[in-house]
């Protein structure tokens, strides 16, 4: 018995690298699997931004979109709803860091992630499969927050090339956002607490172009407003879908996501051995 | 010398002042279940997470089927299995989806995987319930299967920590049949617990730990001979019984009130009888007799009571 399991040749490096992969996938996997048995915490991640748009548009569009530079008065709602699309899209994406960030923590308050961790899987594996699953998520979130979009009005000038731009943004962000929502979630020491710290992502579109232009705003605010990472997000969404100018605004948004995932990625794997222990 | 299933040695482990593991030194031959007994806050767990790759130690080494927790832990991860606690299942999927994941991520293949897994749902009689959500699971039930993901891979080193605590008993001799089986098949446990019993039942080895250190470290029926306290229990009829009782057996304590005697004794059949020989000459008559041997409770309080015990402290190496 202990000549045999002594004997155990050891795995090599490379074999080793596969099985990350491989692991990745199969996280992926279990994470989608729970995205599809209960769909009440994907669900929830839309109901908020639809509400927001449909709030936004029908009770102060009119108003808001009069007041929008170079708009007719009479024309309001529809300019309100063209303008205002990208900022939903955008708070749907950073809702989703509230998904990942509860969806983390459960795995953490279970013992699940220590079982993980006494199971040669690396932590890239696990960490991984959750982001990725919360990605997917995001693009499913955003894609159903258009939709409606769609269903109220909302008209996009993009052609075939443009929205598959659109769409790889979306998935950068959803990405780069659910880094930074896995962090927090690892952070937390409860799944309660863990739903809050996302929030304020969620404030962010709000205090950047997503509901008036930055023009509008307070001096001082609009400082904040004008290089917080959302503000690019959101220029680059509106300028793929609607041919408003883009100016750096996407070079800035790579960057702000690639950011958001090298901050995401060491914060994470920096806390989650000792958070995993409990 | 065939490699020691689990070696440590000088183990040393604190959060900041508090010092939770002060020099622990264990080994456990494979094939062999050893009981790390000891008080809450013993360190019990401590040293599972730090055998299971789980935290580093501050000091000293610890090593499974001779590979190094600190140094080579993927190998060590490769080998072993642990049941903690706390149930480390997932709450979102079924019986059957949560040993397929464990295949998965034991790279066993399709087949296989299949295979072990309808074989494990067969042992630990999850049949019945494989499809189910586990909110439907019983304790008894989350525990059985949490033990079976651990199989999976048939580890050849499992931590069991604290495993029955808060099952049933029926549920709790279910989970004693299948640690017996697992150490029939050839596998080495290291198990924590509370319960005395527990490690009575199935160790075959004990450690006591307390304060950190192993105060402690043999068979049952070595620790049992650590403590003083086997004696004989006679009750009499009535006091001139007692009073010629007390006078012809040296050495006995009496309790007027209660009209007993207590005699220190071994509790061997022997030494039964040689007080009943004694008594029986003058025809003393003993309406009620009880043996009283020291049981896993005496050793565990003597061991871990606060105060220092200078005697007793190692019979390590007695049996190897």
């Amino acid at each position: 018995m202990t000549a045999l399991t002594a004997s155990r040749p050891p795995v090599a490096p490379s074999r080793r690298r596969s099985h990350v992969v491989a692991d990745a996938v199969t996280m992926l996997r279990r994470n989608l699997l729970h995205m599809i048995r209960y769909p009440g915490l994907s669900l929830f991640t839309i109901i908020g931004p639809v509400v927001a748009l449909l709030l936004v548009v029908f009770v102060f569009g009119g108003t808001l979109g009069a007041g929008l530079p170079g708009v007719d008065p009479e024309g309001g709602r529809e300019a309100y709803i063209a303008y205002v699309l990208p900022g939903i899209l955008a708070i749907t994406i950073a809702g989703t860091a509230g998904g990942i960030a509860i969806t983390i923590s459960m795995d953490m308050t279970e013992g699940i992630t220590a079982r993980f961790r006494t199971m040669a899987i690396s932590r890239a594996s696990v960490l991984a499969g959750h982001v990725l699953g919360n990605t997917i998520q995001g693009i499913i979130a955003v894609a159903l927050v258009l939709a409606v979009g769609l269903l109220i009005g909302f008209r996009p000038t993009a052609g075939p090339l443009e929205w598959l731009a659109a769409a790889g943004v979306v998935a950068l962000i959803a990405f780069a956002i659910s880094w930074i929502g896995l962090a927090m979630g690892i952070q937390a020491k409860s799944v309660e607490t863990a739903s809050n710290l996302p929030l304020i992502l969620t404030f962010l579109p709000l205090l950047g172009s997503g509901f008036v232009p930055t023009d509008s705003m307070p001096a001082g605010l609009q400082e904040f407003a004008r290089y917080q990472p959302f503000t690019p997000f959101i220029e680059t969404i509106r300028g793929l879908l609607l041919g408003t100018p883009l100016g750096w605004n996407p070079a800035l948004a790579i960057g702000w996501a690639v950011l958001f995932v090298l901050v995401g990625y060491i914060w994470s794997t920096a806390i989650y051995e000792r958070k995993s222990v409990r | 010398m065939a490699t020691p299933a689990i070696a440590v040695s000088g183990l040393r482990k604190s959060y900041g002042d508090k010092v939770v593991l002060d020099g622990v030194d264990l080994v456990v031959p494979a094939g062999t279940i050893t009981a790390l007994l000891g008080p809450n806050g013993a360190g019990k767990t401590t040293t599972v997470h730090i055998l299971s790759t789980l935290l580093r130690p501050d000091g000293g080494t610890a090593s499974v089927d001779g590979a190094d927790v600190v140094r080579d832990p993927d190998t060590v991860r490769a080998s072993i299995g642990l049941t903690g606690q706390f149930s480390a299942v997932d709450g979102l999927l079924t019986g059957e989806e949560n040993l397929l994941l464990m295949a998965r991520l034991r790279h066993l293949g399709a087949a296989r995987s299949k295979t072990r897994v309808a074989e494990l749902l067969e042992q630990f009689d999850l049949v019945e319930a494989a499809r189910k959500p586990l909110a439907t699971y019983s304790g008894g039930m989350r525990r059985r299967l949490d033990l079976a993901m651990t199989l999976v891979s048939t580890p050849s080193v499992i931590f069991l920590d604290e495993p029955t605590t808060g099952l049933d008993p029926r549920s709790r001799h279910t989970m004693w049949d299948i640690v017996r089986d697992l150490v029939a098949e050839g596998t080495t446990v290291l198990l924590t617990t509370q319960y005395l019993e527990e490690a009575d039942e199935l160790a075959d080895r004990i450690a006591v730990l307390d304060g950190g250190r192993i105060v402690a470290d043999g068979t049952p029926d070595e620790l049992k001979r650590l403590v003083p306290g086997g004696h004989l229990r006679l009750r009499f009829a009535d006091d001139s019984a007692l009073d010629s009782a007390a006078h012809l057996l040296a050495g006995s304590a009496r309790d007027d009130s209660a009209l007993t005697l207590t005699v220190p004794s071994d509790g061997s059949v022997d030494a039964l009888r040689a007080v009943l020989d004694t008594l029986a000459t003058p025809q003393i008559e003993v309406v009620d007799l009880s043996i009283h041997t020291p049981d896993l409770d005496d050793v565990f309080f003597a061991l871990t009571g606060k105060t220092e015990r200078p005697g007793l402290t190692d019979t390590k190496g007695s049996e190897s």
